[in-house]
């Protein structure tokens, strides 16, 4: 509902407003997720008015991004062990707007399944030419692509036999405090997700298959690498900020 | 409402392959007059220090304003070199991250009040599925804190001192990000 809202005309400030994101996000105590029980607040959470430091927030772009950053297969000695793969995808608000010129950082496990990380004991082998992070920016469009090598599923600790499906990790700014999101994108047909618990800590079906990417011929290029498609939405803006504050 | 908005997941124990930047601290660069060091250990609900947690904040320039176009009052050019308003900081294995940045000014509302001088935090770490939100304020600002929207709507002063920072000799500034327990860290739903 619509309705005039005139403390905003006496402040003369004017606002945009971001939409909540209503049975989107995994509740921050979910059981079933073991390493969530002494790392989630147990007071409520208060509604924090979006303000203007809210509403505003940092634009990273391309001085934050080097030359090999988006190809997760370069800067080594040689080529890392794996499945080649493109993968690309639009940012948007989820008022079908694009996010340009928005970094996006991203990081993820070897072909075997091992991050070149020293907390990683699972014995599967590190790969020399594997470091495994990437950066890179949206165009105008909000488009964005990596070259990288598809991550294996590995083994963890959360319960007897778990193992997470494969995975990488995506870090997005967007354009306000906001919208920051750090979420994990996932590859079509994993026999794993219905045993996962970080997978299914998000409350519906539908959120959870918005984490799943898509094969993608079009972008595949022959010969050389498959391609996978993945799309980002970021909450986006409520139509006009004279709207009431509805479902929090 | 929410149709399409993509989920939150954890950042889990990696985030040293993504994440850390080696200016990632500093908000101004180093030796920046006036630059007030920011310490602090991220606690879960044992009382143990997280070592695989990322602090990250964002504020207003020391003029109250922001170079970002959504700012009504215009897009404005910080008045001090290397400014970003932004801070990130991986924990260290005592659980401690560290920011270097300038007191932002206050800040105007839409409904003609004043925010005191705060710094907006998320928190990520393995076991957070979503970030958790909360906010830095001042000690010595005890007039605009008093004034301030955000913590007079915290009915409990218990609760509501978790948001203030304390002093750390030398214009230093300790704030601990406790996820549980008596001294429970207010987060927010933003």
């Amino acid at each position: 509902m619509t309705v005039s809202n005139p403390s905003v005309a006496r402040g003369g400030l004017v606002l945009p407003r971001y939409e909540p994101a209503v049975g989107v996000h995994p509740p921050l105590d979910s059981p079933e997720y073991k390493s969530s029980g002494l790392r989630h607040p147990k007071q409520q959470l208060i509604a924090l008015p979006q303000q203007l430091t809210e509403i505003t927030g940092p634009l990273f772009g391309a001085e934050r991004v080097g030359e090999h950053d988006a190809d997760l297969t370069a800067g080594h000695a040689g080529e890392p062990i794996g499945e080649r793969i493109i993968v690309s995808g639009r940012v948007l608000d989820s008022d079908g707007r694009p996010v340009p010129d928005a970094l996006i950082e991203v990081w993820q496990a070897n072909a075997a399944g091992r991050y070149a990380h020293h907390v990683d004991d699972h014995p599967a082998p590190l790969d020399p030419n594997f470091s495994g992070g990437g950066r890179c920016v949206t165009d105008s469009l909000g488009h964005y692509r990596f070259v990288t090598i598809k991550p294996g599923p590995y083994p963890w600790g959360n319960h007897y036999n778990a193992w997470r499906p494969a995975h990488i990790h995506f870090s997005l700014f967007g354009r306000a405090f906001t919208q920051r999101l750090i979420t994990q994108m996932f590859f079509p047909g994993d026999p794993l997700f219905a045993l996962d618990p970080i997978f299914n800590s998000i409350p519906t079906e539908a959120a959870r298959q918005r984490l799943i990417s898509s094969f993608d011929l079009d972008n595949t290029v022959p010969d050389w690498a498959m391609a996978y498609r993945w799309d980002i939405v970021l909450r986006g803006r409520t139509a006009t900020v004279f709207e009431t504050q509805e479902g929090k | 409402m929410s149709a399409g908005i993509t989920p939150s997941q954890t950042v889990g124990p990696y985030l040293e392959l993504g994440l850390p930047w080696a200016d990632g601290p500093f908000v101004v660069p180093p030796g920046t007059p006036g630059a007030i060091r920011i310490t602090g250990q991220v606690l879960d609900g044992a009382g143990t220090p997280m070592p695989d947690a990322v602090v990250e904040t964002w504020q207003a320039d020391p003029d109250g304003r922001f170079d970002h176009p959504d700012d009504p009052r215009g897009a404005a050019k910080p008045s001090v070199a290397g400014f970003r308003g932004f801070g990130r900081s991986t924990t260290d294995g005592e659980g401690r991250y560290e920011i270097v940045t300038l007191r932002p000014g206050p800040l105007p509302t839409p409904d003609g009040g004043t925010e005191a001088p705060h710094l907006d935090v998320s928190v990520f770490a393995r076991g957070m599925l979503d970030r958790t939100v909360t906010r830095i304020y001042f000690p010595d600002e005890a007039a605009a804190n008093a004034a301030d929207p955000v913590l007079s709507a915290i009915a409990d002063p218990s609760r509501r001192a978790t948001l203030i920072a304390e002093a750390d000799g030398d214009g230093a500034l300790r704030f601990d990000i406790t996820l549980q327990g008596d001294r429970e860290t207010v987060f927010f739903d933003v």
